[in-house]
């Protein structure tokens, strides 16, 4: 095909010699995918950590790498206890196995909720600890000496007394025939070496020199490139296909027409998609053709009128009552666009399937190839690789899907790859959410504080065991525990799927709607009781609570009180979820076309004990500004059941010309760990319109900022 | 037959003229470094440089590049400002999940080869057409400082 292929050989070539080495960057931590290092070494005392005889360490990770830095995190606190020298150990991802890598907390192999450390603290630190106290025991055997009397340091056991030292290497095949304890002692806090300073992390050699193999970038052998196309209408189907044009272009290799997509395999992405565009495809809309944004909005208010499923009981509050404040919040339909678009390479093979794909729940993935292929799960082959952003989109196994249907059709490896417009126009979403509030208020204060939440039951379909009693504890998560001492709180939940979308996790989840409606209620009464927003919020907190710390924090690295200009404010989010507790304040300059520019962040956050704070740091910074690409910019709308968006220049993401200066302040802590992943996508969405209601004197109850209902009156 | 001169190598490829340069180096070179993101140019991702300035390779036809001298993420550490930004975004750990940073770092390198003291609008209108979803941003404009003052030293 072309006379480069030598170096494509080149480079395969050079991977097999390294084993599933996916890169070897400037200098760094080798970094490989699942293959024989989850299985082969001289000691492996458990799934997670692999010895060889020459001391090689490598940690297999349960959690995948989606820049979230768990690579790293995961990697600190075996190192913590297992005393290695972090720099040397091999990484690499996890195999599918809900038995060996099941995230605690769900029991499936997952990364998300922002749960990795939270799931992860103590297992991690006790594979370590297990594996330390048998490499320990079989020096001391070696040495006839207490193993109390040995210590260990950088894949070293020493024998102070007798000045002896060995290495981890020499003693793995003896500790292999030791029996791991149940119970190792951890190490006392106090003498963390790694554990709660910053470290720098461990994939990032990787990333600065293009080395690092995302799931695009595999290159199995022979691979050939395909891009799709499914119904505009969302659900429609192939209706007739005319390819008289499309094959006879140069490069165009097949074309696939299944019942709701067509692909064309090309010898590169560029012909595929050329292949595709030049293709005459009618479709039947299906069901959908009618449904627009507004029929979604309407769904939401109808749901909002029934009584709803009573989450957390209190006292009714009667919305019509003189001494009632009601309002409600809504939030809109989002694609999460991750830089790296959506895409699997599939080698389905006889009796046998691979793929090559990053993906947040790698047995899901596992399983939906083996369904649609009529296979085991163990016939199927994932390479797991680390992913160009997540945001809860790969949760989802439904390009997996796609992907094992058309290469179904193909001989050989095919990598199919979505383009941006398909990636952000037949997609899963986050779906609208709406949250209908009211209170009673004495003195200002309310005594009683009813919050209903109107949205999809996500976890119904995606984690079915935990969706109780009508209850899906995702969508009320952050209006049933708030970080505010409310006498009476009532929170019921009305499930309303909307029609003709397909729903799913998005960054930030539950709280981004309940967090939303509460900080912008919160305000609301303030306002009514004639308060500042800081002042009643501290009168709702317990006054020695992690709260009212982080709350009083950042009023005070923000500067609260002092003065600004005309139309410019300043807006708080506090919030409780994740496990985390997180106080924001932004500051906005309202122009007078009701353009906001979103001036200062300031964040003070309490996640309990952190593992790499330098991390924790990095994603509340990111995170607000995946939050504020929403606030201010995105909604995915819906006309004749089709997406009005298709790229980055009309659903737009944050860039670095709309930054505000971000302040971020850790509080010390030795409580539980808690999420961090999302609280700060969280946080600035209420944070950003509490300001926006302070500079305008409009309080906005949907998302996004609409500019028209802040625009200085002519 | 195509010739292009590649990270100081040569390379011919055989594809049409019209083909994006961004899908010869990934699918037909595997130079699997630069990435594909939008493309319309609208993100970034797929930046490399043409005789050192920034280009969007997803809008480049192939054919178009005659003579000048490619440069993409996998080579730009040897030139002295790609290597001090490859530095400067280890040293402060700019990168997330890493997918847009080719772009990024291409772009950041051919900012500060030609600018010594980038200034904040300096960094704005260079950096403005490159996307980062992770929301590096705060770590790329120290990165791009610190990288600039290291590099004109």
């Amino acid at each position: 095909m072309n006379a480069a292929a030598p170096t494509r050989r080149q480079l395969l070539r050079g991977m097999a010699a390294g084993g599933f080495v996916l890169a070897v960057g400037i200098a760094g931590n080798r970094i490989a995918v699942a293959g024989d290092e989850a299985h082969a070494a001289a000691f492996a005392p458990d799934a997670f950590i692999r010895i060889g005889t020459d001391g090689t360490t490598t940690m297999i990770m349960p959690q995948v790498e989606m820049g979230q830095g768990i690579y790293t995190t995961l990697a600190m606190l075996i190192a913590e206890e297992l005393d290695v020298d972090l720099a040397t150990v091999t990484l690499a991802e996890a195999p599918p196995s809900d038995a060996l890598y099941g995230n605690p907390i769900f029991k499936v192999q997952m990364t998300g909720g922002s749960t990795s450390v939270r799931a992860y603290f103590l297992p991690m630190r006790k594979a370590g600890a297990a594996a330390r106290a048998m490499l320990v025991q079989a020096a001391a055997a070696r040495w006839s000496v207490d193993p109390a009397s040995c210590t260990t340091e950088a894949g070293q056991v020493r024998h102070a007394a007798s000045g002896r030292t060995i290495g981890y290497g020499e003693i793995a095949s003896a500790a292999a025939r030791l029996k791991p304890p149940t119970d190792p002692a951890l190490k006392d806090p106090k003498a963390f070496r790694l554990v709660g300073k910053p470290h720098h992390r461990l994939d990032t050699p990787h990333k600065v020199d293009g080395s690092l193999q995302y799931g695009i970038d595999a290159m199995p052998e022979g691979v050939k490139f395909a891009t799709l196309c499914a119904s505009p209408v969302l659900g429609g189907k192939v209706a007739q296909v005319d390819d008289s044009q499309a094959k006879a272009l140069p490069g165009v290799r097949q074309i696939i027409v299944l019942d709701d997509i067509v692909a064309v395999v090309g010898d590169h992405m560029w012909a595929a998609k050329q292949g595709l565009d030049a293709l005459a495809i009618t479709w039947n809309d299906g069901a959908n053709a009618a449904v627009s944004t507004e029929t979604l909005w309407q769904g939401l208010q109808a749901a909002a009128a029934q009584p709803g499923v009573t989450a957390k009981p209190g006292t009714a509050v009667d919305a019509n009552a003189a001494d009632v404040i009601s309002a409600h919040y809504e939030i809109p339909m989002l694609a999460h666009a991750p830089m790296e678009p959506m895409n699997c390479t599939v080698h389905v093979k006889p009796g046998a399937c691979e793929l090559w794909v990053g993906t947040q729940v790698s047995t899901m993935a596992q399983r939906i190839a083996a369904k649609v292929l009529g296979l085991a799960p163990e016939a199927v082959t994932v390479n797991n690789h680390l992913i160009g952003g997540g945001f809860g989109r790969r949760l989802e196994v439904d390009m997996v899907e796609k992907a094992v249907r058309v290469a179904q059709k193909v001989d050989g490896p095919v990598k199919i790859v979505w383009t941006r417009e398909e990636d952000i126009q037949k997609a899963m979403y986050r779906s609208v959410y709406g949250s209908w509030m009211s209170a009673k208020l004495k003195d200002g204060k309310p005594v009683a504080f009813a919050h209903k939440v109107v949205g999809p039951a996500v976890i119904a379909r995606f984690l079915p065991p935990a969706f109780t009693g009508g209850i899906d504890i995702d969508a009320i998560d952050g209006a049933a525990e708030t970080p505010y001492v409310l006498p009476d709180l009532t929170v019921s939940y009305v499930r309303h799927e909307p029609v003709g979308v397909q729903t799913c996790f998005w960054r930030g989840v539950g709280p981004n709607n309940n967090v939303f409606s509460t900080e912008s209620f919160v305000d609301l009464l303030a306002n009514k009781a004639g308060k500042d927003p800081l002042d009643y919020r501290r009168s709702l907190t317990d006054p020695k609570g992690r709260a009212r710390h982080v709350l009083d924090l950042a009023a005070e690295k923000a500067g609260w009180g002092t003065p600004l200009p005309a139309r410019s404010g300043r807006g708080i989010c506090l919030q409780f979820a994740f496990g985390s507790y997180l106080a924001t304040i932004a500051e906005v300059a309202v122009a007078d076309d009701g353009t906001v520019r979103v001036q200062r962040l300031v964040t003070a956050v309490d996640c309990g004990v952190t593992v790499n704070p330098d991390g924790v740091i990095s994603q509340i910074q990111g995170g607000h500004v995946f939050g504020l690409s929403a606030v201010l910019h995105q909604q995915i709308t819906l006309e004749k059941g089709r997406v009005q968006q298709s790229n980055f220049h009309d659903y737009r993401v944050l860039r670095i010309d709309e930054m505000p200066q971000i302040e971020v302040h850790l509080v010390p802590s030795a409580e539980a760990p808690g999420g961090i992943g999302e609280p700060g996508t969280v946080s600035v969405q209420p944070a950003v319109a509490n300001a926006v209601y302070a500079a305008t004197g409009v309080q906005l109850t949907r998302m996004p900022i609409d500019t028209t209902l802040i625009a200085r009156k002519a | 037959m195509l010739e292009l001169s590649i990270n100081g190598e040569a390379h011919s490829a055989d594809v049409t003229a019209d083909v994006p340069l961004l899908w010869v180096l990934r699918d037909v070179l595997g130079m699997t470094g630069t990435k594909f993101g939008c493309g319309i140019a609208q993100c970034g991702a797929c930046t490399v440089h043409l005789d050192g300035q920034p280009v969007r390779s997803c809008q480049l036809p192939v054919g178009l590049v005659g003579a000048r001298k490619i440069t993409t993420v996998e080579g730009v550490g040897q030139t002295p400002a790609g290597a001090a930004v490859q530095k400067a975004w280890l040293d402060l750990d700019v990168i997330q999940c890493g997918y847009c940073q080719s772009g990024q770092i291409m772009s950041a390198a051919a900012l500060i080869a030609s600018t010594p003291a980038p200034s904040d609008a300096d960094i704005d209108a260079a950096m403005a057409g490159n996307i980062c979803r992770c929301g590096t941003y705060v770590r790329i404009r120290e990165g791009i400082k610190k990288a600039a003052a290291e590099h004109h030293a």
